[in-house]
C-alpha cells in the first residue's frame, strides 16, 4: 500500500462514467417490468403441464405472444444490466470484463432464442 | 498527493462485523433473487423451444418442469420474481427521496419479505385452484 499513488489506489473504483445512464435505463425497465411482471403470471401461469396442442394454441393468441415477447427483451436486458452491476461490484480487471461479456451472451442468447421460439408458435 | 500515506488508516467496519438486520438483509435477498430469476428463465426458454419444436421434445421439457425438482424451480422462482419485483418497487419508491427513515425501511424491508411470500402463495392458489 505504501508505494502506491493515490491514482492507483482509485482506478476500478468507479468514476461514473455512463453510471447514470445505467441507473436510468434500470429505472426504465423497472417500471416497465413492474406492469408486464403480473400480466406475465397471466399469460403463463395456466399452462406448465398443459398438451402440446394447448400450448400451441394460447401461444398463437395475442395477449400471451405479446406479454412473453416483451417479457424476453425487457426482463433479460434488465437483467443483463441488473448482474453487470453485481459483477463489477465483486470483480475487477480480466475476470471482470469476461464476466461482463459472458452475462450480455447469455442474455441476449436466450432473448434471441425465446423470441424465434416464440415467433414459431405464434405464427 | 502521492506521498500522503493512505495506507495505515484504521478502516471502517464492514459487512462481517455487524449482525443481521431486515435492511442488509433485503438489500443482499434483492440481488441473491434478480440473479438466481436466470434459471427460470433459461428454463421457460428452453421450454418454450421444445414446444416450438416437436411433441417429442415439449414431452421432455414439460416432464422436467412438472417434476418435483422442476416444481421446486418453479416455486423458487414465483418467489424470487415477486421478492425482486417488490424490492424493486422500493428502490423507485426510495428513488423519489421518500421512505429513507430507519424506521419506514426497516418497514419495508418487512413488507418485501412477508409480502413476496404472500403474493407466492396466492399465485399457487390461483393457479392450481382455475
Amino acid at each position: 500500500m505504501a508505494y502506491m499513488t493515490a491514482r492507483k489506489r482509485a482506478v476500478g473504483l468507479g468514476s461514473a462514467r455512463t453510471g447514470t445512464e445505467h441507473h436510468w435505463q434500470m429505472t426504465i425497465s423497472s417500471y416497465a417490468l413492474l406492469i408486464l411482471t403480473p400480466l406475465f403470471l397471466i399469460a403463463w401461469g395456466p399452462m406448465l403441464g398443459q398438451s402440446h396442442e394447448a400450448v400451441l394454441t394460447h401461444f398463437a393468441r395475442p395477449f400471451p405472444a405479446i406479454v412473453t415477447g416483451l417479457m424476453l427483451v425487457v426482463g433479460l436486458q434488465h437483467f443483463r444490466q441488473g448482474v453487470q452491476t453485481a459483477i463489477e461490484d465483486y470483480t475487477d480487471g480480466v475476470t471482470r470484463h469476461l464476466m461482463i461479456v459472458a452475462a450480455a451472451c447469455v442474455s441476449y442468447g436466450a432473448m434471441a432464442t425465446g423470441l424465434f421460439a416464440l415467433v414459431r408458435l405464434a405464427l | 498527493m502521492a506521498d500522503v500515506n493512505r495506507g495505515n488508516r484504521p478502516l471502517s467496519p464492514h459487512l462481517q462485523v455487524y449482525r443481521p438486520q431486515i435492511t442488509s438483509v433485503s438489500s443482499i435477498l434483492t440481488r441473491i433473487s434478480g440473479i438466481s430469476l436466470i434459471v427460470g428463465a433459461l428454463g421457460l426458454v428452453w421450454w418454450l423451444l421444445a414446444a416450438a419444436t416437436s411433441p417429442e421434445a415439449f414431452a421432455v421439457a414439460d416432464g422436467v418442469w412438472t417434476s418435483p425438482f422442476g416444481w421446486l424451480v418453479q416455486l423458487g422462482s414465483v418467489w424470487a420474481l415477486w421478492y425482486h419485483f417488490l424490492a424493486g418497487a422500493r428502490h423507485l419508491y426510495w428513488d423519489t427521496g421518500r421512505g429513507l427513515e430507519i424506521e419506514t425501511a426497516e418497514r419495508l424491508g418487512w413488507a418485501c419479505v412477508i409480502g413476496s411470500v404472500a403474493l407466492t402463495v396466492l399465485t399457487f392458489a390461483i393457479f392450481i385452484a382455475v
